[in-house]
């Protein structure tokens, strides 16, 4: 409480000197005040993140901030953020977190809400400009307690930036399509066709996809499931993933599995990219990750062969929105130094600069850079897809992973490495789903006279 | 004068002298072992998610094991540890032994072998978990490939309930057979040669050197060994996280595999608490059975 009114306090006293004084001198360096100080940010080990280490670098440099980078493997990153969030005082400033978590953060009060800083014209950089961050992302990652308490709505409120976000694109080998005459496909009926055909006339799989038992089979079935049509849960929390659209995109999995590159029901996100990047499959639908990978000669065997195009579409455009946002601890003793941090991190200058390091960009005005897009072919692709990037793809509640991981993502295996009929399977899987939702109480607004 | 109360006194003395001096073992196994158990049964009796304070955590007394007793899962998962339990154990006990009873001789090159056999041991379960992912890959695997050249159609080891499942038998065989075998070696080494030679000079052949005089011989540090695979059993859960996570859908899902997601994937700590509590009796219930059957202790005081 005290450092707060201390803060409070420099705050109202450096407004009223740059009152005084010539704006300039005060507001040429907003950091001036917090350097040397230490920030510790929790992120994940992933190529994004690990690049931003050399911008983190040029950071320090130019504010005097001192950061130091705790990562871990991003899946074992949330308990280890939990638990410092947790106590009374702990280690984190800043923190990323995979989307997904961002409801339950909140929920439980880990996180300070950005509007503290935006309403703060000492904090908020003027060229932040906001809005060029493609919407799908800040809304996705950042936004929390809105419609269904995790999509845009007016009760929601911004907890995170964007960094490291991503969408679902198709990357296909152009070289094996202009061989057997296929079309890029823009359908769903496209990609089954031209599966089918790759398979039957090279023995090259089709299309490779995650199927390995638990999240990874999940994440697939989401793919496939925001263009067909299928939801998990309506909108009063009821499972339908088993509705016609649901066993559809079930069915498509399976096919996936008969056309695709041996062994996909034992495939993680890294054996399903490396079935592509090692040459075994012909299309890849899935993170744009994949485009950065497919660059490098170290990981790719098809440098130069790989071209990007749309998510395809079944009944509806749509793809996943995901990857991670930054926000700030509710515990953290720099919060004002952390916000500071997240702003220059998400800043025009500094997307670019992560371009040029070989990260991911989430700014709109980067993605169309004619520079930028005549050396990555997909960004033209990306900067297209956002605009249908569907944030309902997967429910962002805290009770997801449970069912994620120990009802769908079971019951889709059985989907794939089995012949037996699929909606019973579903079904099944529904009244699990089902359970586990009024365990947590999301039925008790609906009385038995409105049932 | 007789007084008897001098020898009371010291009786006394002794009494508390002998506490005294287990007192530190005792506080020890207290903090150590007593303390983690007690709180353990508290957090099953409660529902409390990880993040949350502690103080939050609701008490809902039996709720937990009631779930517990009602959960396909659980039922599923207790019998995949029962499986996995039984066709390693064996097969780890009889090849150990095997290896063991070979090895024992002076042959060539016999510490070439033992060093080789107990390899797999010293290696760390996460490794083991990687090497074997990699060697049983379906796509790029060594093991495919070599199924392959072999004339063999390639299998999808880790996505088939079966295969899975065998794999991670394997895995568990090829990791814990030295470890039966050292132990037995061990034994077999220990043994006085007057009893073999005596066997020997009444015109027991080798077969029945083996059944009638070596192992009987050997019995308690069999059981030492089967206790110690047992406990494993019921605790390993590294090698199947990373090998498969439990897949393809429950098949490979340990027991303790499963404590493990209901705590940190699904974060019910208390629910998971619970069936650490059952993991825990039944651990109990195997080893005091094989204990009553058969007490190494016992025999020993009899020798």
């Amino acid at each position: 409480m005290k450092s707060k009114f201390r803060i409070t306090g420099l705050v109202a006293l450096a407004a009223a000197l740059a009152l005084t004084f010539s704006a300039t001198t005060l507001m040429a360096n907003p950091y001036e005040k917090y350097k040397g100080k230490t920030l510790v940010v929790s992120w994940p080990s992933n190529s994004h993140f690990k690049k931003a280490k050399q911008l983190v670098a040029e950071f320090t440099k130019e504010t005097g901030i001192k950061v130091e980078i705790d990562y871990s493997q991003y899946l074992k990153m949330r308990n280890r953020q939990l638990l410092e969030m947790s106590k009374k005082d702990g280690d984190f400033d800043v923190v990323a977190w995979v989307v997904m978590w961002k409801g339950e953060y909140v929920a439980k009060g880990l996180l300070t809400p950005l509007s503290q800083f935006f309403t703060s014209p000492a904090f908020v950089d003027p060229n932040y400009d906001i809005d060029d961050i493609a919407d799908a992302y800040i809304q996705n990652g950042g936004i929390v307690g809105g419609k269904k308490g995790y999509l845009p709505g007016k009760s929601g409120a911004l907890y995170g930036l964007p960094f490291g976000a991503e969408t679902s694109i198709l990357a296909y080998r152009k070289d094996v399509f202009k061989k057997l005459g296929l079309a890029v496909p823009k359908t769903y009926a496209d990609v089954r066709k031209a599966a089918k055909t790759i398979k039957e006339k090279t023995g090259m799989g089709g299309l490779t996809m995650r199927g390995k038992t638990g999240h990874q089979v999940t994440a697939a079935w989401l793919f496939h499931a925001a263009p067909m049509g299928a939801r998990v849960f309506d909108d009063k929390w009821q499972p339908v993933f088993n509705s016609p659209a649901g066993v559809k995109t079930a069915e498509f999995l399976r096919e996936t599995v008969k056309y695709g590159p041996r062994g996909i029901p034992s495939y993680s996100y890294g054996e399903a990219s490396k079935a592509f990047l090692h040459g075994d499959a012909a299309m890849y639908i899935d993170s744009l990750k994949i485009a950065a990978r497919a660059r490098d000669p170290k990981q790719s065997k098809v440098v130069g062969k790989v071209g990007y195009a749309l998510h395809p579409t079944d009944v509806q455009c749509g793809s996943e929105t995901g990857g991670f946002a930054m926000g700030i601890p509710a515990n953290s003793k720099n919060k004002e130094a952390a916000f500071l941090f997240i702003q220059w991190l998400t800043s025009k200058k500094a997307d670019r600069r992560i371009v040029e390091l070989g990260g991911d960009p989430i700014r709109i005005s980067t993605l169309t850079d004619p520079v930028f897009s005549k050396k990555f072919p997909e960004y033209p692709v990306i900067a297209e897809q956002l605009k249908c990037a569907d944030p309902d793809w997967r429910p962002l509640i805290p009770e997801w992973n449970e069912l994620n991981i120990k009802v769908l993502g079971i019951a889709l295996h059985q989907v794939l490495t089995s012949d037996k009929p699929i909606k019973p399977i579903l079904d099944k899987a529904a009244v699990k789903a089902r359970a586990v939702m009024k365990r947590e109480g999301y039925y008790r607004w609906q009385s038995k006279s409105s049932k | 004068m007789s007084d008897p109360s001098p020898p009371v006194a010291t009786g006394m003395r002794r009494w508390i002298v002998g506490y005294l001096f287990v007192a530190p073992a005792v506080l020890l196994m207290g903090a150590g072992l007593i303390y983690p158990v007690v709180q353990g049964l508290l957090l099953s009796m409660q529902d409390w998610g990880v993040g949350t304070p502690m103080s939050t955590a609701e008490f809902i007394g039996a709720d937990n094991y009631l779930r517990m007793l009602r959960d396909e899962n659980v039922q599923e998962s207790m019998w995949v540890t029962f499986k996995f339990g039984f066709f390693t154990i064996t097969i780890e006990m009889t090849l150990g032994v095997a290896l063991a009873l070979l090895l024992e001789k002076p042959i060539r090159g016999a510490s070439i072998f033992r060093t080789i056999f107990i390899m797999p041991l010293m290696i760390s379960p996460v490794v083991v978990g990687l090497v074997w992912r990699y060697l049983f890959d379906a796509r790029a695997g060594w093991i495919n490939h070599y199924m392959e050249l072999a004339g063999f159609e390639p299998l999808i080891w880790l996505g088939e309930p079966h295969l899975a499942f065998f794999a991670i038998v394997f895995t568990d065989i090829w990791q814990w057979t030295p470890f039966v075998f050292i132990i037995v070696i061990a034994g077999l080494q220990a043994l006085p040669s007057e009893v073999l030679e005596a066997s020997r000079i009444d015109g027991a052949n080798t077969w029945q050197q083996i059944f009638l005089v070596k192992l009987p011989m050997i019995k308690s540090i069999l059981i030492i060994a089967l206790l110690l695979r047992l406990i494993d059993v019921f605790k390993g859960l590294e090698v199947m996280l990373i090998l498969t996570e439990g897949g393809p859908g429950l098949a490979t899902e340990l027991l303790s595999l499963h404590v493990y997601k209901t705590a940190f994937d699904a974060q019910q700590l208390g629910y998971a608490a619970a069936i650490s509590v059952l993991l825990l009796l039944i651990v109990f219930a195997l080893s005091l059975a094989i204990l009553l059957v058969s007490n190494p202790m016992k025999t020993r005081a009899d020798v």
